[in-house]
Parts: structure tokens; sequence; C-alpha cells
């Protein structure tokens, strides 16, 4: 009983302390944003192994999604007449959920695990070590550019998935099952609102963006620096960002669009 | 800074690693312009103490002195200008993967100085050519033996014309060759440049070879110091053991355990 209790306590007190490394790291790559400032070359080649190489995912992902919103739709939409409002409902599904979120767990898939690995394999390797020994800091020279890279790219990546997707959902409502051209296009103009749902989606993709990549950079810098230790960081990478996104997906829509 | 004065000076170095006591009350003193060889069996925290002295590690008691500045009394921006003054080459090369042979030599010029690129290359070229390897600049990382990403990092390590270098296990895994040509390297460089070497490894055979000063740790404690002749002449159980390479003596073959046939009777850990 007591050995129970002393595991349970000691499993707390580890995760408390994980949680403490983590924001102490997080304080420390904003802070690096400093010396990122002089040196947006290094800002760059992240966006474009972080973000530009995450785009294929993400359109033919988005291409997907918003056909199938469109197929969806239509049986709800078509059964009370109002095939119509079909462009309204898959943007609408498109920039206020489905486009940040889906992104977010596409990112943390495909770019979130890259950067755990690459990280760990650094510490492993002691090229973090290297670095230190080299009077060059490795959280600015190296886990900074990787944050606001990944911050940066969500709400592009997102913006990007949105929009394939509404086209995937133009194809099959119009192309398809015959909705009006003019009712897809006119009905979402006038019934998105900008502030309310282009912008809202615009802040949940950067809260995810800003989520995934310290989750990411962390697992990587604090990974049991072996091939085992590696593997769980990156597991734990996919599995934590992904709750988080899910949870915070929630808090931010009842925040934004409860009433 | 008075040349006579040892460029590290370790007093009292307590370190604990989880329960583990690492050290227990170390004093080292490394001479200027000097190769000095720390050795010891393994685990006995030859590493450790080089991250001590580099500051990425903190002593649980004791102080470690480099060029007169206490490095754990350092702020962020001193012990990072210290650490300019230091060279490291770690066991693995620790170059960085998705640079060049050149540009992993050029790494610490274009962080810490205003160059311009043509005078980088001239130096990253001299600083190849002193380990032989100016051939191979082209070369990534993962194209590289062992012993030849040895040398690319040790040349990185004197990039920026340190005072001192700190060698980590620099012969593990090497062939006879690699070794050799790398032993060489240490004393060729630690002479021609001025450079204070500090080596840690447990080739007793190549060490002893080109060190000035010897220390052998066990057991958290300095055992025995001196020159190569002296250690090898010496009538302590410990270092006779080391330095002959004897499967067993004070430093015992087997890790601490129950008897075998306690062992082999109790069902614990039985599946």
């Amino acid at each position: 009983m007591f050995d129970l209790l002393a595991n349970f306590g000691r499993v707390g007190l580890g995760a408390l302390e994980r949680l403490g490394r983590g924001h102490l790291l997080l304080v420390q790559i904003l802070f690096g944003l400093t010396s990122l400032l002089p040196r947006l070359k290094l800002l760059a080649a992240q966006i474009h192994s972080i973000g530009v190489r995450t785009t294929t995912i993400i359109v033919v992902s988005g291409l997907f999604v918003g056909m199938v919103l469109g197929l969806q739709g239509y049986y709800v939409l078509s059964q009370f007449g109002a095939e119509d409002s079909l462009g309204v409902m898959v943007a609408a599904s498109l920039v206020r959920e489905l486009g940040p979120v889906v992104t977010a767990l596409l990112f943390a898939g495909r770019a979130g695990s890259a950067l755990t690995a690459e990280i760990g394999l650094m510490k492993a390797t002691e090229q973090l070590s290297g670095l230190e020994m080299m009077a060059v800091d490795p959280i600015r020279r190296i886990l900074s550019p990787r944050f606001y890279a990944g911050f940066l790219s969500m709400p592009l990546l997102a913006a990007m998935f949105s929009a394939i997707g509404v086209i995937g959902g133009y194809f099959v409502s119009v192309g398809l099952l015959g909705v009006d051209d003019g009712a897809f296009w006119s009905q979402m103009q006038s019934k998105i609102d900008w502030n309310e749902d282009v912008l809202n989606g615009v802040i949940k993709s950067f809260v995810f963006g800003f989520v995934c990549a310290w989750i990411a950079l962390f697992q990587g810098y604090d990974a049991i620096p072996t091939s085992a230790g590696v593997s769980q960081a990156t597991t734990r990478t996919v599995v934590h960002s992904a709750l988080a996104v899910l949870v915070l997906d929630f808090v931010l829509t009842a925040l934004m669009f409860g009433e | 800074m008075n040349n006579s004065q040892p460029l590290i000076k370790i007093r009292n170095l307590q370190f604990k690693h989880g329960e583990r006591r690492i050290f227990d009350g170390v004093d080292i003193d490394i001479p200027r312009g000097k190769v000095t060889a720390i050795m010891g069996p393994s685990g006995t925290g030859k590493t450790t103490l080089l991250k001590l002295i580099g500051g990425q590690l903190r002593p649980s008691k004791g102080t470690i002195e480099v060029d007169g500045e206490n490095v754990h009394k350092l702020s962020r921006k001193a012990l990072y200008k210290l650490r300019m003054r230091m060279g490291m080459l770690f066991q693995s090369g620790a170059l960085l993967t998705d640079l060049t042979v050149y540009d992993n030599v050029a790494y610490p010029l274009r962080e810490h100085t205003n160059l311009p690129e043509s005078m980088i290359r001239r130096l990253v070229l001299m600083k190849l050519e002193a380990v032989g390897l100016r051939g191979a600049r082209d070369f990534m990382p993962s194209e590289l033996s062992g012993g030849m990403a040895r040398r690319v990092a040790l040349s990185r390590a004197i990039s920026l014309d340190p005072m001192m270098v700190m060698y980590d296990e620099p012969f593990t895994g090497q062939d006879p060759i690699s070794m050799g040509v790398l032993a060489q390297l240490v004393r060729r460089l630690n002479d021609a440049v001025g450079l204070t070497s500090i080596l840690v490894s447990h080739d007793v055979e190549e060490t002893a070879g080109i060190s000035d000063l010897i220390y052998v740790i066990s057991g958290g404690k300095v055992i025995e110091s001196g020159s190569p002749d002296a250690l090898m002449g010496s009538d302590s159980p410990a270092v006779k053991q080391f330095m002959s390479g004897l499967p067993d003596g004070p430093v015992g073959f087997h890790y601490q355990a129950p008897t075998l046939s306690e062992d082999l009777l109790s069902m614990r850990g039985a599946g």
C-alpha cells in the first residue's frame, strides 16, 4: 500500500519536474529571438525544412478532407433542400476547425517527430555538448530557429489546408453532385466572417504551432541519449502533441465561439 | 597570469551522480605547455572530469580554476568567453552531421569572428593541413572513418587557437595506425602551438608515450601522479594493476554481487 503511494508520488514528482524543465527551456528558447534576428538565414532554412517540406502531406490531405466534407455535407443538407449552403458548410468547417486541427496533427506526425529525432540524436552523438564547448549556445543556435519556424509555418500550412480543402469541396459539390456554382461561392462569401471565422482559425493555428514546436523540441532536448530513449521521445512527441492540440482546440473553441 | 602557475587547479573536487559518488576530494594541477594525462579504469569519471572543467557539469563541492578563473562562479557570458579559449575533442568527434568537413572546421570561426570568407578559407585549410585532411574537406562526416572524424574534430578544436585542448578518450576504437597518428598529432600540436593538453584515456602505452605527467584516478580519488616512468615503476598495487593491465587486483574483476551459489539458487529475477 505504502509502496503504491510512494510510486504514485514518485511519478507525480517526476512529471512536475519535467514540466518545470520544459517551461525553463521554453523561456530560454523565447529569449533566443534576440540572437535569431540578426541571423534570419537560420530561420529561413528551418522554415524550409519544417514548413515547406510538410506542404505535400498538407495539400493532399486538405484536398481529400474537403472532398469528403462535400460528400457528407451534401447527404445531410440535401435532406432539407439546403444544398446551396454546402459552400458555407465546407468553408466554415475548414477555417474554424479542421484546417487548424488536422494541420497540427499532421504537423506533429511529420515535422514534430522529425524535430525530436534530430535534436535527440544530436544530443546522443554529443553534437549539442560539442556546440557548448565551442562557446555556441545550442538553445539559441539550434532550438530557437526551429521553434520560431514551427510557430510561423503552422498558420501558413493551415491556410493552405483550408484553401485546398475548399477547392476539393467545390470539385465534389459542383463538379460531381451538381450544386449550383454561383450559390456555392456567393453563400460562402456572405456567411463566412473574416474576424469570427477566419481570424479565430488563424489564432488557433498560431497556438498549435507554439505548442507542437515546444513539445517536439523539449522531448528531443530531454531525451535519454540512447536509441531507445530517442525512439520513446519521438513517440511521446506525437502523443503529447495530439492530446494537447485536441484539448486546446476545445478550450479555444469554447472561448471563441461559446455564448 | 604567472606562467609558472598551473593552468588548471582542481581542489577538493567532489561530485555525485545520483547516489553514486564519482569524485571524493580530488586535487589536480595541470601545468602549462605540457601534455597531462588523466588515466584510470572505465567508469572512474574521467569524461565527467573534463565536463566539470568545461563547466558543463557542476561539482557538489570543491573548486576548479582555469587560468585563474573559478569556472563555476563565472556568469554565462564569461563562461562562454572562457570556452572560446578551450578546445575539446569528444570521443565520438561530435562533428555536426549536416555540415561538410570544411564547414565543421569553419563553424567556430564563423560564429565567433568577423573574418572575411577568404581568410576563413585560409585558416581552415591550414588547420586541416595540420591533421593531414586538407584533401577531405568536401566530405560529409558520414563518409569519414572513425580516425578521420577525430582528426577533423581536432582541427575544429584548434580552429580558434585555444590555450588548451581536452581530449576525451582519443584512442578508443582506433586501429594501430590511426592510434599512432593521433598520438603523434597530440604531441606535435602541443609543442608546435604551445598548447596545454589534457588527455583522458585508458590506453596505457600510447598515453604514457606522449605524456609529461600522468594522474591515475580510481575509486573517486587520485591514487598516484608523476611522470610516465615514475608510474611504470610504482609500487602501489592499484597503479601496478592498471599500468600492467592485470585482470584482478585492488580494482576487482567482479562488480559487487552476492556469491555465485547464492545467486544461482535464488529465484529472484527468474521468469
